[in-house]
C-alpha cells in the first residue's frame, strides 16, 4: 500500500462506504451515476493513453445497461451483482469481436467508426419492441449477493459502485504500471518503434478496446441499477460525447480522475440543470473551451502540479 | 413498381438534402481539417431564423412568393454573421492542435449554440409550412409530390455545380485546392492561408444554414433539430471520403436511397440501415469511397 494513488482511491472508498447510509437519497443516487459514468471515463483514460479516443462508448454502456435489465426481466436473475457480472461479458464479448475491426483504425477514423456502431445499436434498439423500443424498461434489482434489497436499495447499490469503481481504478493502475499496460504510451507515441521492440501494437490496442468495453459496460450496469430505468439514448452519439468532454474535463493524469472528474461534472449538471434548465450546456460548453485552451491536461493537472511543487 | 418509384423520387429528394447540409461539412474537412460538430447547430440556427423571418413576412401581409427569397437570405444572414465569428473568435486560436481536440472544441461549440438556440427562440416549435404548400403539387405515375421538393434538389444541383465551378476554374478556387493540397507548400508561394480558412468557414456555414433554411417549411422547427442532422451528415461524409466533394454527392445519394428503401421496405431498419453502409464502407475502405491516396510524409 505505499502506491499513494491505490492508498487515496483506498481512502475515498472507506469514506464513501462509511459516509453513505447517512447521505440523503438525492445524494445516493448522484454518487452513484457519478460512479457509474466514472467507470466508463476510466476506460476512455486508457484508450486516450493508448491515443485513441471513442466517440462511441456509449455502444458499451448502453450494452452493459441493457444486459442487466434483460438477465434481470427474462431469466428472473435479479441479483445485482450477477446483473453487474453479466453487463461486463456481454460488452467484453462484443468488444472482441468488434476490436478485431476497430484495432486497425487511428484518429478521427477510429472515433468515427465507433461512432457508426454506437448508432447501430441506438438505430435497433429504438425499433425493437421487445426491448420497450425508444421508451426502454424498467430494471429492478431484488437481491444482492442473495441477500435481500430493501426498496430501491439506494445504499446496497452505491456500495456496489463504490467497490467495483475503485476495484477498477486500482486494477487500471497497476495495469498500466505493468509491461503490458506501459506500451499504450509507447503506442501513442510511436507504432513502429513498439513493433520494432517486438510487441504487438494491434494486440495491445484490441485488449486496451476490449477493456474500455468492460468497464463501459460495467459503467451501463451500474446506471441500470441505480435510476431503475434504461433507454436507447444511452447508446447515442451525445451520450458518448459527454463521456469524452468528462474525460478531457478531469484530465488523464491519473486513474483517481476519471472518478473524481465525473462526480464533480455530475454535480455541476445537477445544479446548473435546477438553476438554468436552458443555459446549463451553455455553461460546460464554455467550461470546456476554456479548459482547452488553457488546461490542455485537464483539471487534473493543476493539483498534480501542485503536489509537485509541495 | 409504383413503390420502386416512390423509394427513387424519396431517395432523390432526401439525398439532395443531405448533400447541402454534407458539403459544407466535407469543405471544412477538406481545408481545415475540423470536423465540424456545431455543423449541425448552424443548420437549426438556418431553420430557426428562416422560420421567424418567414413567419414575421407572413403576418405583416407581405406577398407569400417573396417567402423563397427571405428563406435565402436568412440562411445568408446566418452564415454571414456565425460563420466568421466562430473562425476568427475561436478556431483560429486553436490550429495546429490535434485533429480529435478540435472535434471536442466544435462539441463544445455545439453545446452552446443549442442552448443560444433556446435563449434565442424559446423552446416552442415553429411551423411555417406556407413556401411548402404554395407551389402546388407534381405527380409522377399515380404519385403526387409539393413542387416545393423539386426546388430542394435543384438547389442542390445548383450548389453542388458552383461548387465543383468555383474550385476548378476560378482563381481563388484553385488556390484552394492547393491549400488542401498542402499548407505549408501553398503559404510558402504566397497564398494566405488565414484568409482561405476564413473563406472556407463561412461558406460551410452558409450552407449548413441554407440546408436548414430549406428545411424549415417541411418540417416544424424545434430544439435539438441540429442534433440528428449532424450524424446524418457525418454518415454522409465518411461514406464518400472526408473532404471530397463527389463523395459526398456519392454519400448522400447512397445514404438517401439506403434511407428511403428502408422506409418503404423495412421501416424497423431505417436508422439501423444508415449507420450499417458507414460502417461497412469504413470496414472496407476506411478512408471512404472518393478519397485520394495520402501521399506519404515523412
Amino acid at each position: 500500500m505505499r502506491d499513494v494513488t491505490i492508498r487515496s482511491l483506498a481512502v475515498a472508498l472507506a469514506l464513501v462506504l462509511a459516509a453513505g447510509p447517512w447521505l440523503p437519497q438525492w445524494a445516493l443516487s448522484l454518487l452513484t451515476i457519478s460512479l457509474g459514468k466514472g467507470l466508463v471515463v476510466l476506460g476512455l483514460l486508457l484508450l486516450m493513453r493508448t491515443g485513441l479516443v471513442s466517440f462511441g462508448q456509449g455502444l458499451y454502456y448502453c450494452l452493459g445497461a441493457y444486459a442487466a435489465g434483460v438477465l434481470a426481466q427474462w431469466t428472473g436473475l435479479y441479483d445485482a451483482v450477477a446483473m453487474l457480472v453479466f453487463s461486463a461479458i456481454v460488452s467484453v464479448l462484443v468488444a472482441s469481436v468488434l476490436g478485431l475491426l476497430l484495432a486497425s483504425y487511428r484518429g478521427i477514423f477510429f472515433a468515427m467508426l465507433s461512432l457508426a456502431f454506437s448508432m447501430i445499436l441506438y438505430g435497433l434498439l429504438i425499433k425493437m419492441p421487445a426491448f420497450g423500443s425508444s421508451d426502454g424498461f424498467n430494471v429492478v434489482a431484488r437481491t444482492m449477493l442473495g441477500i435481500e434489497l430493501a426498496g430501491k436499495g439506494g445504499y446496497a447499490v452505491l456500495a456496489l459502485a463504490a467497490v467495483s469503481a475503485c476495484a477498477a481504478a486500482m486494477a487500471l493502475h497497476r495495469y498500466l504500471g505493468s509491461h503490458l499496460g506501459s506500451l499504450a504510451p509507447a503506442i501513442r507515441d510511436n507504432e513502429l518503434r513498439v513493433e520494432y521492440m517486438g510487441a504487438s501494437v494491434r494486440g495491445a490496442v484490441h485488449l486496451n478496446y476490449a477493456i474500455a468495453a468492460l468497464l463501459a459496460g460495467m459503467g451501463g450496469g451500474v446506471t441500470a441499477l441505480s435510476v431503475g430505468h434504461i433507454d436507447p439514448e444511452m447508446a447515442y452519439w451525445t451520450t458518448s460525447g459527454e463521456f469524452v468532454f468528462v474525460a478531457i474535463l478531469s484530465g488523464t493524469g491519473s486513474v483517481a480522475a476519471p472518478l473524481a472528474g465525473s462526480i464533480l461534472f455530475e454535480w455541476l449538471r445537477s445544479y446548473a440543470y435546477q438553476y438554468s434548465p436552458n443555459t446549463w450546456q451553455m455553461v460546460l460548453g464554455a467550461a470546456m473551451l476554456l479548459i482547452i485552451m488553457f488546461l490542455p491536461a485537464g483539471l487534473w493537472s493543476v493539483l498534480a502540479r501542485r503536489n509537485k511543487g509541495a | 413498381m409504383t413503390q420502386l418509384l416512390a423509394v427513387a423520387i424519396d431517395g432523390v429528394i432526401y439525398a439532395s438534402w443531405l448533400f447541402i447540409i454534407a458539403l459544407g461539412l466535407t469543405l471544412i474537412y477538406g481545408v481545415m481539417k475540423i470536423l465540424n460538430l456545431a455543423h449541425g447547430s448552424l443548420y437549426a440556427l438556418g431553420a430557426y431564423a428562416a422560420a421567424s423571418l418567414v413567419g414575421y413576412w407572413l403576418s405583416a401581409g407581405g406577398s407569400p412568393y417573396a417567402s423563397y427569397g427571405l428563406l435565402a437570405a436568412a440562411a445568408l444572414v446566418v452564415g454571414l454573421v456565425t460563420g466568421p465569428l466562430i473562425e476568427r473568435g475561436l478556431l483560429k486560436h486553436l490550429y495546429g492542435r490535434d485533429e480529435i481536440v478540435l472535434i471536442l472544441v466544435t462539441y463544445a461549440l455545439f453545446l452552446i449554440l443549442e442552448d443560444m438556440i433556446k435563449l434565442l427562440w424559446g423552446v416552442e416549435s415553429y411551423v411555417v409550412s406556407e413556401p411548402y404548400g404554395l407551389l402546388g403539387n407534381m405527380s409522377f405515375g399515380p404519385l403526387d409530390y409539393p413542387v416545393y421538393n423539386a426546388v430542394l434538389v435543384v438547389a442542390a444541383v445548383v450548389i453542388g455545380a458552383a461548387m465543383t465551378w468555383g474550385l476548378q476554374r476560378t482563381r481563388s478556387g484553385r488556390m484552394l485546392v492547393a491549400v488542401i493540397h498542402d499548407r505549408e507548400i501553398s503559404a510558402a508561394m504566397g497564398i494566405n492561408v488565414q484568409r482561405m480558412y476564413l473563406v472556407t468557414f463561412t461558406i460551410g456555414a452558409v450552407l449548413a444554414a441554407v440546408g436548414g433554411a430549406l428545411t424549415a417549411p417541411t418540417v416544424s422547427v424545434v430544439p435539438g433539430m441540429g442534433v440528428e442532422v449532424i450524424v446524418l451528415a457525418f454518415a454522409v461524409v465518411v461514406i464518400g471520403g472526408l473532404g471530397s466533394l463527389p463523395g459526398a454527392a456519392v454519400g448522400a445519394l447512397l445514404v438517401g436511397m439506403v434511407r428511403s428503401a428502408a422506409v418503404h421496405y423495412l421501416p424497423e431498419a431505417e436508422l439501423f440501415s444508415i449507420y450499417a453502409v458507414m460502417a461497412l464502407v469504413l470496414l472496407v475502405r476506411p478512408k471512404g469511397l472518393f478519397s485520394a491516396a495520402e501521399v506519404r510524409r515523412i
